[in-house]
């Protein structure tokens, strides 16, 4: 039984279809992984699914636990339980990291914001106190915002691109976070052009131009990488050709 | 012992605890009366009472340096009247010093706050300026702030000004800083605007020295229909010296803002930049709070928490 499903979604922005009629089943506690070329339509799809400004004109469905999220605001989705980590996190001039992750975090469900913050690689005597802002390095930022989830520790977590910007070590400590969250139930989907974050993945969907082109377990999607954009010959070129 | 007036302005500033320190200097004025005060060796405050206000005269001797922060608390208990502080306060060579004023008007309906301030930091001395006010939320302030700040070599300017409790009212900041060489100045101006509050903020800087440096900076949220004009000026004339100015306004509702930086370069070796920001809450940060399940509003006002800290 899925816990968040897409029905037949299309997305056209500026004239221009960036999804087609894409079916998907997102299952309770499992890691799930978007992957395809750029263009692809995979943080479409994301901030789809999260009701982004730009994003919320859609046809089709999305339905999380039964319920229709057509008409649910971002804050409406977060509170039933899905959020999003951005590829590039917002940075927030003043606003300490301590109040960042107050403000997400969930008493019932979440670690408290020194713990998050410990889960997700930094120390909380040297960061709750800084600001969120532009003197914090990209990797220290996606730390940042991690934490931030795990302090809310949602049912559905969309990662865009978690291992962009981010060295060795570190993404290391972004994979044990994102084990931390499976452990207490949360459905993972990560969007990425990385193979090392595929090989995390438990399920697989690949997208190209906006359709899903192949649906599988995470290692046998790793061929996409090795094969390029199999099973289609589009040559990562979304904008000269379409994939069907 | 401080009588009633001088209480219900610590404690309104939240600063009663700290005034207990003998080691701690403060002067209270309350409208046009000086009801407490306390000095230390070497910090040398002469306030001569005036007709609606006080003419205070700041001496801080060659070399001493003051460690505890030095409260000065200007208030006025009364719902309507005119408040006038002129300030002369002059740091020696090798001084130091940091003072917070509490500018307190929390009944306010009708009342005026006129400050003219002279400052001369000299050489090698710091000066660090925290101005908080805490206004009634009935919008009925006028705060006219001045100062003509002058630096000597190697001085240290630091200023911030705090208008985030209650309505602004009407405000016009307007200070001006000459600074020779290697000298450094950061003025500051934080102010939380709503209603029909009117906020003009127009501060200046003369980099004359060799090798001085200047940053203006400005921080505006509005909401409702309050307006805001921001002029920041920076003309560098020497050689080797660096300013920036920098601009952020948050508009919400139907209020106004504008921003003028100007920066003037008379040398080819000095540089000056600027950054000018106006306009709603980003999207980006509105967003990926909201996606942590706050409001519109809770997230809005999260971030211009941020931006005025």
């Amino acid at each position: 039984m899925s816990v968040l499903t897409l029905k037949n979604i299309s997305l056209t922005l500026s004239d221009k279809k960036i999804l087609h009629n894409v079916n998907l089943e997102f299952l309770p506690g499992k890691i799930h992984a978007l992957v395809g070329p750029n263009g692809a339509g995979k943080s479409s799809l994301a901030f789809t699914i999260m009701g982004l400004e730009g994003y919320r004109k859609f046809e089709g469905d999305i339905i999380f636990k039964g319920e229709s999220l057509k008409d649910k605001s971002i804050d409406q989705r977060a509170k039933l339980g899905i959020t999003l980590a951005w590829q590039e996190p917002a940075r927030y001039e003043g606003l300490a990291i301590s109040s960042f992750l107050e403000a997400a975090y969930s008493p019932e469900k979440g670690f408290k914001p020194e713990e998050a913050l410990l889960k997700s690689g930094l120390a909380p005597d040297l960061y709750l106190k800084r600001a969120v802002d532009k003197t914090l390095s990209g990797g220290e930022r996606k730390k940042v915002e991690l934490a931030s989830i795990l302090a809310m520790m949602p049912q559905v977590v969309l990662l865009d691109e978690p291992d962009s910007g981010i060295d060795i070590e570190s993404l290391e400590r972004i994979f044990d976070a994102i084990k931390i969250l499976k452990k207490r139930g949360s459905t993972v989907i990560l969007i990425t052009h990385s193979l090392k974050v595929l090989e995390h993945a438990e399920d697989a969907f690949l997208l190209c131009c906006g359709h899903l082109m192949e649906k599988g377990s995470g290692h046998s999607m790793c061929r996409y990488f090795k094969g390029k954009c199999m099973p289609c010959d589009h040559q990562n070129m979304p904008e000269a050709d379409d994939a069907k | 012992m401080p009588n009633n007036d001088a209480l219900r302005l610590y404690k309104t500033a939240h600063i009663d605890k700290a005034l207990d320190d003998p080691n701690v200097a403060h002067l209270t004025i309350s409208h046009d009366k000086v009801i407490s005060s306390q000095s230390l060796p070497g910090l040398n405050v002469i306030p001569k009472e005036i007709k609606d206000g006080v003419d205070i005269k700041i001496v801080l001797e060659e070399g001493v340096v003051i460690k505890n922060p030095v409260h000065m608390c200007f208030g006025m208990l009364k719902q309507e009247g005119v408040q006038r502080i002129i300030l002369d306060i002059d740091i020696k060579p090798k001084a130091s010093i940091f003072v917070i004023a509490h500018c307190i008007f929390p009944d306010a309906v009708k009342v005026q706050h006129l400050m003219n301030g002279k400052i001369k930091v000299g050489e090698h001395a710091s000066y660090t300026y925290l101005e908080k006010h805490i206004h009634a939320d009935s919008g009925g302030v006028e705060v006219v702030p001045k100062a003509r700040v002058m630096l000597s070599d190697y001085a240290r300017f630091k200023t911030d000004f705090e208008l985030l409790q209650g309505r602004v009212g009407k405000i016009e900041i307007d200070y001006e800083t000459i600074c020779l060489a290697h000298s450094v100045m950061e003025m500051t101006a934080k102010i939380n605007g709503s209603g029909d509050d009117v906020i003009k903020i127009n501060e200046s800087a003369l980099l004359e020295g060799e090798g001085a440096r200047g940053v203006l900076t400005s921080r505006v949220a509005l909401r409702q229909n309050a307006r805001a004009e921001v002029f920041n000026k920076i003309i560098a004339t020497a050689p080797f010296t660096r300013g920036h100015v920098d601009c952020k306004e948050i508009v919400q509702d139907k209020a106004i803002a504008s921003a003028t930086p100007i920066v003037e370069v008379r040398d080819p070796k000095a540089h000056v930049t600027h950054e000018a920001a106006i306009g709603s809450v980003d999207s980006k940060q509105l967003q990926t709070l909201m996606s942590r399940g706050l409001s519109e509003e809770e997230a809005v006002a999260l971030i211009i928490q941020g931006l005025l800290s």
